[in-house]
């Protein structure tokens, strides 16, 4: 019994630094304009377990994208550290981050960043080039084509984006972060271009991906109406974290909101 | 990132802008073409060249009397009257020596029932002298033989001009016509042969034995219609065909020159000797033995001057060579400053180009493409570019070349090495303008790229 509970001491602990994705401690931001030093983010320190769907959320200019770039290692932070999935990579190469990113990441930007005059099948396609991977022409098309399926774009294979609505070019854009598997999804903002039934839409499909997958999301943005759709608010600031690690409880998760098995049919 | 997409790429990215990307490689595209127009010019005159000096007879050499020096005095080339037929029998015993003919010449009238034609060339030869030109095969009759050469029969060969001058399309086997009032039987035609590399026309021509030249034509020809053969010849035959010692029109040679030097008994002399050496390689052999012999036929002591000049085609061939390649080098060098205006052109849109795709280098870094794929990239794309406009510039410029061909009426080749060289200064090119533009591309920061407006 003593022993018993021990062992699931030991365990749970293993487990909770295990599940433990993203850590960051006390990490700051700080750019150079001319002579002037801009500190953006000023010691923040957050964990986010694997599976988790958070929100980061903060008004305009509270510095959610310079926390979201450096947790996506498009940047690195002036100090602090930053371990992913146990592995510190606050000190990268540029190189090595880029490797990190092709693996283990997807992007969702507010501007659908979608390459102009370029199928939908190809802008989803285009990671796999950049992959370590051997993925042949044929393989990757077929992935492509599957995860166009998947966010229901399977008969828009050959659209460009001028040709595609913002939802839809949403959708593209995030049938392009999955394509690589990736453990981690990083959404800037991205319901910002959209009318609220499409954002509902995008936000019931991040949530069916995270609970059906157990991808592990992190949403940035300012609209209190998105971030209810996660599990978890990290509230940002002025660069610093208002609330720290609130326990999920305290957030009220809507199962009441419209399924994404509708959605994503 | 796999060589072929990066190809794929490129050539999307090429076809997404395509009126863009034609413009940009324009320069390229002329440049190419230019190169490739002036080389396939430049080898088809240079072959042409080489034609020609084949149709002269390849190998051949020309030997010359020299000059003759005597108390100090110098004589101009061809002031001594050093060659002799029997030289010519000589060095034909060399064995680097395929063919000898005695050439000599004359420049008279010809004339065939009321009909008159100087032609550019009489010449008094050998059977010999069709082998050194190779000419051997007649477009009719028979070439002399030697029994016509010893006994100086009036029988004649008639080059393709003459056929049209003077007789007018008729055929002139066994016509008789007079050079110089000297009868002769036409018994053979030769065949066409066009233009020399100086465009004079070898078909004008008249070939007899040279005895009959010699004796017969030259003896009456009036010195100042006869250009080659000089007063001195006549009087040198005048004396006729025996003339014992030599004549007071030689050179008179010093008294100490003639006790150490007696001079040889010469019965006649001739203009010129025509040599064929066996191969190209055997010609500068063939120069120290012919050089050798006629020294010793013509007892020239050790350090005295040579009484004669062997002249060989690759003096020609390289005069004329060198003139074109001139010509050539100095059009290269304009189409090479054109591909470098072409390149400077690359690079230009290039910078443009990665500048307007700033976001899509955000986007591609940020799904984990790194710096040195960007490079790719972008190098593959200005590579590509500037081949294909290469391709089309090789098009253009074959092009070019066949209407300068087909309009001008130059002689024109295709080039394999031309074309070769094309692609890979297009290549390089690419490489060498596309480089900065790329390698400003990837180093960009994904950050600033993805925020680039
Ligand atoms: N590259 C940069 N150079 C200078 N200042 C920057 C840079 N990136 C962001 N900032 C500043 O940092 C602050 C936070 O920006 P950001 O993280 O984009 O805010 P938001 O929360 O709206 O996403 C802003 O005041 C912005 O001006
Ligand atoms: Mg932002």
């Amino acid at each position: 019994m003593h022993v018993g509970r021990l062992l699931t001491r030991e365990a749970s602990v293993l487990e909770r630094r295990e599940l433990k994705l993203i850590r960051v401690v006390d990490v700051h931001k700080t750019y150079l304009l001319g002579e002037i030093e801009l500190s953006v983010l000023k010691g923040i320190s957050l964990q986010i377990a694997r599976a988790e769907l958070v929100a980061l959320m903060g008004s305009s200019g509270s510095g959610k994208t310079t926390l979201m770039n450096i947790l996506g290692c498009l940047d690195r932070p002036t100090s602090g550290q930053y371990w992913l999935d146990g592995e510190d990579v606050s000190r990268l190469s540029a190189d090595q981050r880029a490797v990190i990113r092709n693996r283990k990441m997807g992007f969702v930007f507010q501007n659908f960043n979608l390459l102009p005059r370029t199928s939908a099948l190809e802008n989803v396609m285009m990671p796999l080039s950049y992959s370590h991977e051997h993925v042949s022409e044929r393989e990757a098309r077929r992935r492509a084509t599957s995860m166009l399926e998947r966010v229901g774009l399977g008969s828009r294979l050959d659209h460009e984006p001028s040709q595609l609505s913002g939802g839809q070019q949403q959708r593209v854009a995030i049938a392009r972060a999955l394509i690589n598997n990736p453990s981690l999804l990083f959404a800037d903002e991205p319901t910002g271009n959209l009318d609220s039934v499409t954002s509902r839409e995008i936000l019931s499909m991040f949530r069916q991906l995270n609970r059906e997958q157990g991808l592990t999301i992190v949403l940035v943005t300012h609209d209190p109406e998105v971030a209810r759709h996660a599990q978890r608010t990290i509230h940002i600031s002025d660069g610093s974290i208002q609330d720290g690690l609130r326990p999920a409880s305290a957030q009220p998760y809507l199962p009441g909101l419209k399924g994404p098995s509708e959605v994503c049919a | 990132m796999k060589s072929y997409r990066v190809l794929r790429t490129a050539f999307k990215a090429i076809r997404r802008n395509i009126m863009r990307s034609i413009l940009t490689t324009l320069g390229i595209m002329i440049g190419i073409s230019a190169v490739i127009t002036m080389m396939e010019i430049g080898k088809g005159s240079s072959s042409a060249i080489q034609r020609t000096i084949s149709s002269m007879g390849a190998n051949t050499l020309m030997i010359l009397p020299g000059t003759a020096s005597s108390g100090g005095v110098t004589f101009g080339s061809g002031s001594v009257m050093t060659l002799t037929p029997q030289d010519a029998e000589a060095i034909l015993k060399e064995p680097t020596v395929r063919a000898a003919a005695p050439v000599v010449r004359a420049r008279t009238q010809v004339i065939y029932r009321d009909r008159n034609w100087v032609p550019m060339y009489i010449y008094g030869t050998t059977y010999d002298f069709l082998e050194v030109r190779d000419w051997t095969d007649l477009s009719d009759g028979v070439v002399f033989t030697e029994e016509d050469v010893r006994t100086g029969n009036t029988v004649c060969l008639v080059g393709q001009t003459l056929v049209r001058e003077l007789f007018r399309g008729e055929s002139p086997l066994g016509k008789t016509l007079r050079v110089n009032n000297v009868t002769f039987k036409v018994i053979g035609v030769l065949s066409k042969k066009g233009g020399n590399m100086m465009g004079m026309d070898q078909d004008d021509i008249l070939v007899a034995p040279w005895t009959a030249i010699k004796f017969r034509v030259s003896r009456s020809t009036m010195g100042s219609i006869n250009q080659s053969s000089s007063s001195a010849q006549d009087s040198d035959v005048s004396n006729g065909l025996y003339p014992g010692s030599r004549t007071s029109l030689y050179p008179v040679p010093a008294e100490n020159q003639t006790t150490s030097r007696p001079n040889p008994v010469r019965f006649t002399n001739v203009d010129q000797i025509l040599v064929s050496a066996r191969s190209a390689e055997n010609v500068s052999a063939s120069i120290s033995q012919i050089t050798e012999l006629l020294r010793q036929r013509h007892r020239i002591q050790a350090g005295e001057p040579d009484d004669f000049v062997i002249r060989d085609m690759t003096e020609m061939t390289n005069a004329l060579t060198s003139t074109s390649r001139l010509m050539t080098n100095l059009l290269l060098g304009v189409a090479l400053i054109s591909l470098v205006v072409g390149g400077v052109g690359i690079m230009n849109i290039m910078l443009v180009s990665v500048t307007e795709r700033t976001r899509e280098i955000g986007v591609r870094m940020s799904v984990g493409a790194r710096g040195r794929d960007i490079l790719r990239q972008f190098l593959a794309e200005a590579v590509v570019l500037c081949l294909a406009g290469g391709a089309i510039g090789i098009m253009i410029g074959r092009g070019g070349s066949y209407l300068v061909r087909l309009l001008l009426n130059w002689p024109t080749e295709i080039s394999i090495p031309a074309i070769i060289a094309a692609v890979v200064v297009s290549v390089g090119v690419g490489i060498v303008f596309g480089y900065y533009p790329a390698w400003k591309a990837s180093r960009l920061d994904p950050i600033d790229a993805l925020r680039y407006e």
